[in-house]
């Protein structure tokens, strides 16, 4: 194939995953708009109200960046891990598996898929976020960086999920099982500083921490965290699961007999 | 001849594969397909027909041997082979929720056709395969019928030089079976080589010009059906008589069976007239009211193929 057939492979797995995951809005648009407004009345305002300030800032600016990065993490994933285990359930994954389009473009495909509904979502949030505080980009390209690449991290690990999976409950255990609880530990909520040292040194374990650490440092410039780490080791993430998910389509686990 | 004409349109060469190291589904077939060709792959359930088109279409890894399409190696020219071949699977494999015209301008853009150049492919075969009024319909919703046309549109989309089709026809209606075999005539007539899968024997008579027949992973003939028509040195056929059959007629030279009390079968040796038969049933006096071959020639050829290989395997 050459570049431009590639190019336009690639841009009809992007399109076919925007057109999906448009379609079916009210399933996947909407309740993380809802979830996200009820965050913010709860937590932001009614409770929020009551706990004061958290780092210099209110609790609804402090936790404005962590629900938008818990909605761009979650949908991502979903995205991806739903998207490809249906292809593969229904077998329409093998409309491209028989094409001339190389592996790497398959992947993209999916992956930017996955980014572009976690960044609508993100948008979404951050829209919803308005009518409760007001947001400040601090640093444009952390931000910016930061979710782009959490978007593929998660949109990378869905895929791989939906490779294994063979059932949709396979689909489901990890967002619920691993997901949730390490986005939850994940300083959305709280800063690190406020728990024990013991507890602190854990949570540096989390990934997640790193993201969302990071980006609220682009949106209100606090960090608890050196920011240079979450950098790279976004990218090095990116990079391991990438290997990993290309070669497993090389090998055409679970998907070739 | 031109040279291009002379590179099989497939070519396999020693093709093995053995599911979970126990199942050996292939054992080594070679097969040439020559550009043109109308192919029948003929073989029980289970011989490795289906095998066969998932090694072709990359849908199964092979354990040993090679495949080329038109010359270009599966292996090592994947995207070029990828190129020259459509395939039907047998199964449904679209997804539910798309609608028909998404699912051929989607499976275009995998083959690398600008957006402008799949739309009108997209029409053309949508328009030939009797679907363009559906275009707008979720897959779900259509007939088994069209769903079957669907998979066909949507491999022809690129216009492959090969076509590999598993079964296409099984499950639809007589109608739109005759209607598939005249389109899958009129591609083929326009250059279009197939390749067919089917357990219609009558289906590989009427369209292919040559044959091969697998059985436990093995072909056991690879021939013209010309050829192998020719090897049947008898045919049997069933007189239905007017009223009922008082006695089982005595037909010099021929083995007669009863089978009902209003029709007998009657063997005829190739070559053989059947004046004569009929001049014994006249003086017989018994009235013939119709008669019939008692099962598609192929067929006898095929069970009698697939029954000597078994032999031979369990000798």
């Amino acid at each position: 194939m050459t570049a431009s057939e590639q190019w336009i492979a690639f841009l009809t797995i992007l399109r076919k995953e925007i057109k999906r995951f448009t379609r079916i809005w009210i399933q996947t648009l909407l309740p993380p708009a809802i979830t996200m407004i009820l965050y913010f009345v709860i937590f932001g305002k009614l409770i929020g109200s009551r706990i004061g300030e958290m780092s210099g800032f209110s609790y609804i600016e402090f936790v404005a960046p962590g629900l938008i990065m818990m909605a761009v993490i979650t949908n991502a994933y979903a995205n991806v891990s739903s998207s490809f285990f249906s292809a593969k359930f229904q077998r329409s994954i093998e409309e491209l598996l028989v094409s001339p389009t190389p592996n790497y473009i398959i992947l993209l495909g999916y992956v930017m898929g996955g980014v572009a509904r976690g960044v609508a979502v993100g948008l979404i949030v951050t829209v919803m976020s308005l009518f409760f505080t007001n947001l400040h980009i601090h640093h444009w390209f952390t931000t910016l960086f930061i979710v782009f690449m959490t978007s593929v991290v998660f949109s990378l690990a869905g895929f791989i999920n939906a490779i294994y999976a063979n059932t949709f409950d396979d689909v489901s255990i990890i967002p619920t099982f691993v997901l949730t609880p390490l986005t939850y530990f994940g300083g959305v909520f709280y800063s690190i500083n406020l728990l024990p040292e013991f507890w602190q040194q854990v949570s540096v374990l989390n990934p997640i921490l790193h993201m969302v650490n990071a980006f609220r440092y682009g949106m209100l410039g606090i960090s608890d965290l050196h920011i240079g780490m979450a950098l790279v080791g976004l990218t090095v993430l990116v990079a391991v699961l990438f290997a990993i998910a290309l070669h497993l389509l090389k090998t055409g686990k679970r998907l070739r007999a | 001849m031109t040279p291009a004409d002379s590179i099989p349109a497939l070519s396999i060469k020693n093709l093995r594969k053995t599911y979970n190291e126990k199942l050996e589904a292939l054992k080594g077939i070679s097969l040439d397909v020559m550009p043109g060709d109308f192919f029948a792959m003929l073989g029980p359930n289970g011989a490795g027909k289906s095998t066969t088109i998932g090694i072709i279409s990359s849908l199964v890894r092979k354990t040993s041997g090679t495949v080329e399409v038109f010359g270009k190696n599966t292996d090592t020219d994947f995207s070029a082979a990828k190129k020259h071949l459509g395939v039907v699977p047998q199964e449904f494999n679209f997804s539910m929720f798309e609608k028909v015209e998404d699912i051929v301008l989607q499976q275009a853009g995998y083959y690398g056709l600008p957006r402008k150049q799949a739309e009108i492919q997209t029409e053309k075969y949508l328009k030939q395969l009797s679907l363009w009024d559906k275009r707008q319909t979720p897959a779900r919703m259509l007939s088994g019928g069209m769903k079957r046309r669907l998979m066909i549109a949507r491999a022809l989309v690129h216009e492959p030089q090969l076509l590999i089709l598993d079964e296409p026809t099984a499950g639809v209606d007589i109608e739109l079976r005759r209607s598939m075999w005249d389109f899958l005539r009129e591609i083929n007539a326009a250059g279009t080589t197939i390749i067919l899968t089917t357990h219609y024997l009558e289906e590989a008579e009427s369209l292919c010009r040559n044959i091969a027949i697998i059985d436990r992973g093995t072909i056991v003939q690879n021939t013209s059906i010309k050829n192998l028509l020719q090897q049947l040195n008898k045919e049997v056929f069933i007189f239905d008589v007017k009223g009922n059959l008082q006695h089982l007629p005595v037909l010099s030279g021929h083995h007669v069976a009863q089978i009902d009390e209003h029709s007998f079968e009657v063997e005829v040796e190739k070559g053989q007239s059947l004046n004569g038969v009929f001049a014994q049933l006249t003086a017989q006096q018994i009235e013939i009211v119709s008669m019939r071959n008692k099962a598609n020639r192929l067929e006898e050829l095929f069970v009698a193929m697939v029954n000597a290989n078994k032999n031979e395997v369990q000798s």
